[in-house]
């Protein structure tokens, strides 16, 4: 579903992703972890050309986005993306922040996208939030309403952007719960995280990257138990 | 001590239409610099580099100029150039709006920047096209930091017209010239229009608070 191809992207003279090729099956969930600053989240933010790639291609389904050409709003709307820090439109009631994009964008009538906003709520258990403003949630609930914003437009592949990492430790496991339930929906997904029982648990695969390449790929046992290099072992050995 | 406002009191009406005169040319002013200044915001905020250069520049000169300066030039200079007798009321309009649409430009381009960029790329994942995104997600919010500075910049032109009174425009200002030269007395007229302006000034920062406070409610 999503093919990458010799990735490259430099921020000025730092080269942020070196020479990146890998894939994502449809179905499968990819947990991508490694060190800060290793170019997890541009390389997720590529996925979606919310990061011009320098050079390099990623084709979802089958097109090109680094074709300037592609309608790149088009496959926006069949890749979800949840952010570290939610980015909820503040103005908006949750149920507006829901229904604005599939009613804008897919042109759905209010009825349905209220239906299936309230749906979506029910789901990550916010059903009473409908009228509140994001101002008023803690950073749990503002993660799952950002998920449910995201499904909203029902998308193919949902990305993740370090879910977790600006929640409260108390806060990170009804965050989790929704996105293991997602997981195991069968949602292709893209999750760069720092939860290491959670990319043990959930991940079909394990993508591990350390200064702008991808320096280890596999599955999670064999990622965790004996990884195949240094670099990942000492890695593991800090976090675990 | 010298003072006599009893003299002043039959000039009374004369300055008082003097406020409507001031008003008239003020609220022009506003209306065209606030358009003008938005459409200038638009080029800055836009990716066309020539033309943000050319409103950076034309912003520039404006702020970089005195006000006086560029009133006079417009007064004198466009009927030496061009033949046309510009009236002192067209004028101060075409000076003020000028002026103030400069600043405008960068006080809603600031308000637009300052919104969080993650708002932007929310709506870019969700595949939201770039109009329905400025104007339902970025602008509702630049609002709250746009609102309050215009109320300032309105505030600050209306005290600043009385400067047309260089140009023997009928304003508020030169009305007290006016009384004074008629009756050998400055301080009288000037106290009575200064306090004119006052009111003025308190009215505008009174609606100006009245819409933050509404801005804020919506939180």
């Amino acid at each position: 579903m999503i093919n990458v191809e010799k990735l490259h992207k430099s921020f000025g003279d730092t080269e942020v992703l070196q020479d990146i090729n890998t894939s994502i099956e449809r179905g499968e969930v990819v947990t991508i972890i490694g060190p800060s600053g290793s170019g997890k989240s541009t390389f997720l933010r590529c996925l979606n050309l919310l990061e011009q790639p320098t050079s390099g291609q990623v084709f979802v389904n089958g097109e090109d986005l680094t074709n300037p050409h592609v309608n790149i709003l088009n496959i926006r709307q069949q890749i979800g993306m949840v952010f570290q820090h939610f980015h909820l439109f503040p103005h908006m009631n949750v149920l507006d922040n829901l229904t604005y994009a599939p009613m804008t964008v897919k042109g759905e009538s209010k009825a349905e996208a209220n239906r299936k906003a309230e749906q979506l709520l029910s789901k990550v258990g916010l059903s009473e939030k409908v009228k509140a403003y994001p101002n008023s949630l803690s950073g749990g609930q503002k993660q799952r309403v950002a998920i449910a914003r995201a499904l909203a437009m029902e998308p193919d592949l949902m990305l993740f952007d370090e879910p977790t990492s600006a929640l409260d430790p108390e806060m990170v496991k009804e965050v989790l719960d929704v996105i293991k339930d997602l997981a195991y929906s069968g949602m292709t997904m893209a999750v760069v995280t720092h939860e290491m029982g959670f990319a043990k648990e959930v991940a079909d695969r394990i993508i591990f990257m350390d200064e702008g390449k991808i320096v280890e790929e596999s599955d999670p046992k064999s990622f965790f138990e004996k990884p195949k290099t240094e670099r990942a072992q000492s890695f593991l050995d800090k976090v675990l | 001590m010298n003072l006599d406002f009893s003299q002043i009191v039959p000039y009374i009406p004369f300055m008082l239409e003097g406020v409507w005169v001031t008003l008239q040319f003020v609220i022009l002013a506003i209306i065209f610099g606030f358009i003008l200044g938005s459409l200038i915001a638009l080029v800055k905020i836009s990716r066309f580099t020539l033309l943000k250069w050319l409103a950076d520049f034309y912003t520039s000169i404006f702020r970089g100029t005195p006000l006086i300066l560029q009133l006079l030039l417009i007064y004198y200079a466009v009927p030496q150039l061009t033949g046309y007798d510009i009236s002192p009321f067209l004028s101060a309009i075409l000076t003020f709006g000028l002026n103030s649409s400069a600043y405008v430009s960068e006080i809603i381009r600031a308000g637009i920047q300052a919104v969080d960029k993650g708002q932007r790329e929310a709506a870019e994942a969700l595949g939201i096209p770039y109009r329905p995104m400025m104007i339902k997600i970025i602008l509702p919010q630049a609002m709250k930091n746009i609102l309050p500075a215009l109320m300032n910049e309105f505030i600050t032109l209306t005290k600043e017209s009385a400067l047309v009174s260089v140009i023997s425009y009928l304003d508020l200002m030169r009305r007290a010239q006016v009384v004074s030269s008629d009756i050998y007395r400055s301080f009288e007229p000037l106290i009575f229009v200064g306090l004119l302006y006052y009111a003025m000034v308190m009215i505008l920062t009174l609606i100006g608070k009245y819409v933050e406070r509404r801005m804020r409610a919506s939180d």
